[in-house]
């Protein structure tokens, strides 16, 4: 072997360092994506889409900050394959894509992480803080819980679980039975070969003076029985939500997308937390009707707005359908508040005056691009904000990045407290 | 699959050694050790096996692994600066990529072993980095992982921004030996200090801290600011350590793969090989010196023709250089270990970097003309200019301490030295974020937007701009 070389190869399979901070890194790729979620969530990929499709979601803040040159002033020295001239281009600065605003990540020389969700992974980030709020325990049936129940008896089992009663039944028959053999094959009763040197009884013969049928009973082994459990879902309490949705003439795409994607994560979250939860799908312009799920989510139609209709609908499906001592009720609508004068506004108060002694949360959520919003001064959500009661939620969405705080503060989780 | 230690291993290291010598390279005593894919990206994400913790490094050995599963890139060797060099030989390595690996691991080596700018690195760093990375681990028991890691954050975004020796001399102890009588230097120096004439007391403030503009800024920092906790300092102190360690190693990045390549190339081709394998060795060895792209320059390709370049002027010098310089033919060998010696990268693009090699190369300046980079100079000396410019503090802005006392009011005042490029504002102001943390006071960062000076700063709230 050559003097100043040497060679050795060890085993490096429990070296880990690289990994570990491979996973803390990570890690902090999924903390900066819910600080992000409120923009991510709105995105038009995402709601059009059916939960398995993957989506790239750029990560800005793992970005290394240091001080450095802007990356579109510094120039710098590259090589051509000969005869390169003044004015040659040998690059493009890829296009911004237009009405995005802040998009990272498209431009040379930005350090920027792009990782990639399926929509569910998202989904469950999304819904890891969110739960029904007040909900309160009624009627028999429908919500899902998770419940132990002991179901089942085996001969296995730990010791706190056994069923004292079913093995003493399970001995007392095995004795009949021996006996009953030993008498069919002329022995003397009970004179069966032992268990095994497990057998937790006195060994031996038996002690009882034949054919008294008062023979102490002997618990083998064999005889034991326990209790198992199994996890049961039980059905526990009822809810309901109503979802309503302007679809008139006045909701301009933005409104309609917006309520879109509020309603996309709101019937998800349901779905995969309460899959028992009923949904009642409402549109409204000027006449309210109940829709199936597919055509509440297509796009609308045009016309007036009497928000009342909705209201009145959702009272009336509420009574028939679903008694407030029975359901937990939540009803939510989303409208640009562009209502049929102050007439209805009035009525839509008193409706939702009603509306809210039955139901646990009135959701209202009004969309105004924030352009509009300083001459809009006559409004539903102006009428509604008279209610004081804490069962009302009213709240404004001014752009795509707060559907997620609305979802938020729609579905805490905690009792609204007045 | 691993190829474990085979005879054939230990007889080509044999062959790679000898001719290496023959050719007068003088490396370090090399290890090598065969490892596992992984534990290769390990060692290049982390730079040096055994240090520190933190989400950057594995950020970025999730970057070399994804590229290397890709088979977007190969790394074929790693080699650490150390006495004795260690260097990694992948486990899925043929003999033939063993070999070539090792004599270019040479030619790092013997650069390691005699490079001037090599000479003031600590040669023992792999046990250095190990015994820090042990302490910032207990730091995060002690004082929470999230703590630590936040630090380390600041520390890191100011990482370039060291020297080899500091502008500004240390602050000198504060005890004032001078006074004592009899002798000075002993542990007791305070106790005989006690009723001796009190020393004159330092004027405050008597003149700028720093007295020069300070390019050390990690220095400054661990000298100067007030509210650190000593681990705090401790952990900028490993961090400035590790970086003047690796600081030879950015600027020689040229010089240092060009020779290692040039030596492999010299090594291989003196084995004898077979026919088929010296064919599939010139495809490794035209993937390793491939040239550069239309925005980039390859290191290797670079120094490689440089030092070719250098060799053959010198072998056979022109006509006007003999006569004009006195130069003898066959000096090309003597030349290339002279320029090892001595050059960095800078100084070798500097002095042999000609028009010839240029025009050859087809090197040309670009900039961003609209929404396209632009072919801008192909001028030979205006494209060597730029490429030796742009080397200045490894190719990132200078920023220098102005003043530690700023308004009278404890404020860190920098300035960046514009050379004619603007900086990225919206990492400049994260980056004050950072500085901040370590300061604790406001910190204000001078700089040029659109030609005129603007004054940055972070007060721990907000960050503002403001025109000067």
């Amino acid at each position: 072997m050559a003097d100043g070389m040497s060679i050795s190869e060890s085993d490096w399979s429990l070296h880990r360092k690289g990994p570990k901070d491979q996973a803390r890194h990570q890690e902090k790729v999924k903390e900066a994506i819910k600080g992000q979620l409120g923009e991510i969530i709105s995105n038009e990929s995402i709601i059009t889409s059916d939960g398995k499709k993957i989506v790239k979601v750029p990560v800005r803040s793992l970005e290394e900050y240091t001080f450095r040159y802007d990356p579109f002033k510094k120039g710098g020295v590259g090589q051509g394959q000969g005869g390169s001239q003044q004015g040659d281009v040998i690059g493009q600065v890829p296009q911004q894509q237009p009405g995005r605003g802040r998009q990272p990540g498209n431009q040379p020389g930005i350090d920027y992480y792009e990782t990639e969700f399926t929509v569910d992974e998202l989904a469950e980030m999304v819904f890891a803080d969110l739960g029904l709020p007040n909900l309160k325990e009624k009627g028999q049936q429908e919500i899902l819980s998770e419940k132990i129940r002991f179901t089942d008896v085996r001969q296995q089992g730990i010791l706190p679980n056994l069923d004292k009663k079913r093995s003493l039944l399970q001995a007392m028959k095995r004795q009949a039975m021996d006996r009953n053999r030993a008498a069919s094959l002329g022995l003397p009763g009970g004179a069966v070969p032992a268990a095994g040197p497990d057998d937790p009884g006195e060994g031996g013969a038996d002690e009882a003076p034949e054919g008294t049928g008062r023979e102490a009973v002997r618990i083998r082994k064999d005889d034991l029985r326990y209790r198992t459990w199994d996890i049961t879902h039980e059905l526990e309490r009822n809810a309901v939500v109503i979802a309503m949705r302007d679809v008139s003439g006045s909701m301009g795409d933005f409104e309609k997308y917006i309520s879109r994607a509020f309603y996309f994560w709101m019937v998800r979250f349901l779905r995969t937390k309460y899959s028992a939860v009923q949904i009642v799908f409402i549109t409204h312009h000027t006449e309210a009707k109940e829709v199936d799920e597919g055509t509440f989510f297509s796009l609308g139609e045009s016309g007036g707005t009497r928000v009342s209709s909705a209201y009145s609908l959702c009272l009336e499906t509420i009574d028939r359908r679903y008694p407030a001592d029975r359901w937990n009720i939540y009803p939510f609508h989303f409208s640009d508040g562009d209502n049929w004068g102050d007439e209805d506004n009035a009525r839509c108060v008193r409706l939702v005056r009603q509306i809210i002694k039955r139901c646990n949360l009135f959701g209202y959520g009004e969309i105004k691009e924030e352009v509009y919003s300083r001459w809009s001064t006559s409004s539903l959500m102006g009428a509604l904000g008279e209610i004081k009661d804490p069962e009302f939620v009213g709240i404004t969405i001014k752009g795509k990045e707060d559907v997620y705080p609305a979802l938020k503060k729609f579905f805490s989780g905690q009792p609204v407290v007045a | 699959m691993r190829s474990g230690i085979t005879k054939q291993i230990e007889r080509a290291m044999t062959d790679v050694w000898d001719v290496a010598s023959g050719f007068g390279l003088d490396p370090f005593p090399t290890h090598f050790e065969i490892v596992p894919a992984q534990m290769v990206y390990e060692f290049g994400a982390y730079g040096i096996p055994g240090r520190f913790s933190h989400w950057t490094h594995g950020k970025a050995y999730y970057n070399m692994k994804t590229m290397y599963d890709y088979g977007l890139s190969k790394i074929y060797e790693l080699v650490i600066n150390a006495n004795p060099s260690q260097a990694f030989l992948l486990d899925t390595n043929d003999e033939l990529e063993n070999k070539m690996v090792m004599a270019h691991v040479l030619g790092h080596t013997d650069f390691f072993k005699n490079s001037a700018h090599f000479a003031p690195t600590n040669r023992r760093m792999h046990d250095a980095v190990a015994a820090s990375a042990e302490r910032i681990a207990r730091y995060e028991f002690e004082h929470g992982l999230l703590a630590v890691e936040r630090f380390l954050d600041a520390a890191l975004a100011i990482k370039e921004h060291i020297a080899p020796t500091p502008d500004n001399a240390p602050p000198r102890p504060r005890l004032a030996t001078g006074q004592v009588d009899g002798p000075t230097g002993t542990p007791y120096d305070d106790v005989l200090a006690i009723g001796a004439e009190a020393p004159e007391p330092e004027p405050e403030h008597a003149h700028k801290v720093p007295e020069k503009p300070e390019r050390d800024v990690l220095h400054f920092l661990i000298t100067h600011a007030r509210d650190l906790e000593d681990w705090q300092r401790d952990v900028l102190s490993i961090v400035h350590g590790e970086m003047l360690y690796f600081l030879p190693q950015m600027r020689t990045k040229i010089i240092n793969e060009g020779w290692a390549s040039l030596w492999h190339y010299r090594i291989m081709e003196a084995l004898d090989l077979p026919a088929a394998e010296y064919a599939q060795f010139s495809r490794m060895h035209a993937g390793v010196v491939a040239p550069g792209g239309r925005m980039h320059l390859n290191p290797y390709y670079l120094g490689f023709k440089v030092l070719e370049d250098i060799e053959r002027r010198w072998d056979s010098p022109t006509v006007e250089e003999r006569e004009r310089l006195g130069r003898t033919p066959g000096q090309g060998r003597a030349k290339l270990f002279e320029v090892r010696e001595m050059e960095s990268d800078q100084s070798l693009l500097r002095k042999y970097l000609t028009e010839g090699l240029i025009k050859d190369l087809d090197l040309y300046t670009y900039k961003l003309v609209d929404d396209e980079w632009q072919v801008a100079e192909t001028d030979w000396r205006i494209v060597r200019d730029t490429l030796v410019a742009g080397m200045d503090h490894f190719g990132l802005p200078q920023i220098v301490v102005e003043d530690g006392d700023y308004r009278h009011n404890r404020e860190l005042y920098l300035i960046h030295r514009y050379d004619g490029t603007e900086l990225d504002i919206r990492y400049a102001e994260r980056t004050l974020q950072h500085l901040h943390l370590i300061w604790n006071r406001s910190v204000h960062l001078e700089t040029i937007i659109d030609e005129r000076k603007v004054r940055l700063s972070y007060d721990g709230r907000r960050n503002s701009k403001t025109v000067i």
